[in-house]
């Protein structure tokens, strides 16, 4: 992984994109005497919405690549257990993907802390500035930086399963976007929060929320549960898939 | 002696450069490939599969019907109204000193607030039935002295918010189809508002004060709000039958009704021609954001989504793939200018996504509609020109999204990066605008 271009690049791109648009999102929020109203923790790590679709780029080109190339015949050659391949591809994975997402949450956090006082959020209007010191912004962080890692996960399951690397995007990014926009249109509220609840993006980011946490629908954790309950899904299904699959 | 080989040669015409060969080379090229068949078939079907969903998921069943304006367009006609009847020719007459709006902050905080369309004043109605037709002049709370008829026509007249200090009378005529209304400042110098004809008006109709508060806007939202309005020196003349006068909330389980606030009801005080009324609801179109149990066109087309992904992948990968398998090189050795290679690219995905979106758009509504309208739906009617419009366009939308993948598809080289660069330009704005707190001017901006 270290020798190939491609993935530093996207590594920096995701940070890039993750504190531009949190920073783009915290610049645009005005808090007047009417109300400011929101989650500002949320609003700062907004950036992890966009910041994910690299996240998923670059996990899909772990695997996707080395079909395409061939490579994976190499691969397999050399490690012939295909799991423990597979597993070392995961591990090695998760931590580059832990490593740069820490840099990106932390920079929007940085970028929300310095920007939203400028934008009317002050301590005096009830807005303290974003601080790791304070229990749900750090849940926030720690949440979201996970939450970047167990997608990076999910799309390395999806792209074992599916093997063609624009398929697989497709697939990933589907499963993420298109679960909350579909969730709209579900005209029964039961079957709307239902849908709510099992899309990865949806109750993974519940992990992001600090301020009225029982209007959501599910307990930050939980979300973040059912997301990690995707990654482990797609990552046993990808793994047993490599083993009895020809290559 | 060897016999003379002769060399095979294709039956198919020559003129290998021409631009039909090559149109039909892509045409082959794409048929012939399982995935980009298989991929447009499920954009149109998720077009289809998310319209059934819509449809069946909506669980309206028992609510009473939407109420139909004289036009035949769905309104909303809730509001206090104090009425008696008034037979024939005659006129009515009030001053209004006073308009003030609530909304409430919370379960059970009720502030003092701005209701831009809230309206008070007097109303000239066929029956109580909801949808009947009316004409009313009315002070509203920002939008100055009003004359409405039939929930579609408007004309402003005196500017300026009713108080104590600033009071306006109004006049209500009625000469048989034709109503008149007057405003006045002081009660003696009146400006004509307007005179409008409502047809069909029966000689009897229902005649008196009314009090409106149309919900405001909470964020995706509305929430209930309610207003007051004082009355004096209401007069009559002609041919009323010296009754007196009764209090109804109109239209109460109406579905384009939000209710009262908790706590508030509808209510009237006083005698002899001084009232303090209190009322809630609109007199107006209805349109999606105040009828929950509405639906649009655009609502059950929303798989048009999850059709994109598909057919941005789809439009990706017919150049990709070419890159990847360096099939690139064999496409244009057998036609050397390149840019017409694209172009015919172009053309066989754009028409065979149209086909597809289209296909998918024109089962899905009918569909659809006909889901939702069995689970006591209310489909906002369209003018068919309009349903073609929208079919057509989203056919349309779903051939330029693929045409853009396979540009950017040949200009990265590379699938996942084109797909995930089109995919995040095209998705990620609407993810964004869902946000509850993005200003409206960014969300305006982001989805021009």
């Amino acid at each position: 992984m270290r020798t190939v271009a491609g993935p530093l690049w996207l590594l920096l791109g995701m940070i890039a994109a993750t504190v531009a648009l949190s920073a783009g999102a915290t610049s645009v929020v005005t808090c007047t005497s009417a109300g400011c109203g929101g989650d500002m923790t949320k609003l700062s790590l907004i950036g992890v919405e966009l910041g994910q679709a690299l996240v998923a780029i670059l996990a899909v080109l772990v695997i996707s690549g080395e079909y395409s190339s061939g490579m994976i015949r190499t691969t397999l050659t050399a490690m012939p257990r295909r799991t423990i391949a597979f597993a070392a591809k995961a591990i090695t994975l998760a931590g580059v993907v832990a490593a740069a997402g820490t840099l990106a949450v932390l920079g929007s956090l940085l970028a929300g802390r310095f920007i939203l006082p400028r934008h009317g959020f002050t301590a005096t209007r009830g807005y303290p500035a974003l601080s790791l010191a304070d229990g749900p912004t750090l849940r926030a962080t720690v949440g979201s930086i996970l939450y970047l890692t167990l997608i990076a996960l999910l799309s390395l399951g999806i792209a074992a399963i599916v093997r063609d690397s624009a398929t697989t995007i497709g697939v990933v990014l589907g499963l993420l976007y298109l679960l909350p926009i579909l969730s709209q249109v579900i005209g029964n509220p039961h079957g709307q929060r239902l849908l709510q609840q099992i899309g990865p993006m949806s109750a993974g980011l519940a992990i992001q929320a600090t301020t009225n946490l029982h209007s959501l629908p599910l307990s930050p954790w939980a979300g973040l549960g059912v997301t990690a309950g995707w990654a482990a899904a797609a990552l046993v299904a990808g793994g047993l898939l490599l083993r009895i699959r020809d290559a | 002696m060897t016999p003379t080989v002769t060399p095979y040669r294709s039956g198919r015409r020559a003129g290998r450069h021409g631009f039909l060969q090559l149109l039909h080379a892509e045409w082959t090229k794409f048929r012939t490939v399982r995935g980009s068949v298989i991929g447009m078939a499920a954009a149109a079907l998720m077009v289809v599969l998310v319209a059934l969903l819509a449809g069946a998921s909506s669980d309206q069943k028992g609510s009473p019907p939407v109420p139909i304006g004289p036009g035949g367009e769905p309104v909303t006609d809730s509001f206090y109204f104090l009425h008696q009847p008034l037979a024939g020719n005659g006129s009515i007459t009030v001053s209004v000193s006073a308009l003030r709006s609530s909304i409430p902050t919370g379960p059970a905080d009720l502030r003092p607030g701005i209701v831009p369309w809230a309206k008070a004043g007097l109303i000239i109605k066929q029956s109580t039935r909801q949808g009947s037709p009316y004409a009313a002049i009315m002070v509203t709370s920002s939008h100055g002295v009003r004359m409405q008829d039939n929930y579609v026509n408007d004309t402003a007249g005196l500017p300026g918010p009713v108080s104590a200090a600033s009071v306006r009378w109004l006049r209500l005529d009625r000469s048989g189809d034709a109503i008149t209304g007057h405003a006045s400042a002081d009660g003696t110098h009146w400006t004509k508002v307007g005179t409008v004809h409502v047809s069909g008006l029966e000689p009897t109709a229902q005649v008196g004060l009314f009090v409106a508060s149309p919900p405001s806007a909470e964020g995706m939202g509305t929430r209930g709000s309610v207003s007051t309005a004082v009355f004096e020196d209401l007069r009559i003349q002609g041919g009323w039958d010296g009754g007196s006068w009764a209090g109804d909330q109109m239209g109460p389980e109406s579905p384009s009704f939000a209710g009262y606030p908790k706590n508030t009801s509808g209510s009237y005080l006083g005698s002899d021609g001084s009232f303090t009324v209190t009322g809630a609801g609109d007199i107006a179109p209805a349109v999606r954001e105040t009828l929950p149990t509405g639906g649009t066109f655009g609502d059950l087309l929303t798989g048009t989504f999850a059709a994109l992904i598909a057919v941005i992948v789809v439009g990706a990968l017919s150049i990709t793939t070419e890159y990847r398998k360096n099939l690139i090189h064999v496409t244009l050795a057998a036609s050397p200018r390149r840019s017409r290679v694209l172009v015919a690219k172009a053309i066989v995905l754009g028409f065979v996504t149209f086909v597809a979106g289209l296909a998918g758009a024109f089962v899905a509504v009918p569909l659809g509609e006909r889901l939702a309208r069995a689970n006591g739906v209310y489909i906002f009617p369209v003018a068919s020109s309009t349903e073609l419009r929208v079919g057509l366009g989203t056919a349309a939308l779903l051939a330029t999204a693929a045409i853009l993948a396979l540009s950017v598809g040949t200009m990265f080289r590379h699938s996942a990066g084109a797909v995930t660069t089109v995919l995040a330009a095209t998705v990620l704005p609407y993810i964004l605008i869902a946000n509850p707190f993005m200003p409206a001017s960014v969300s305006d901006w982001l989805t021009r």
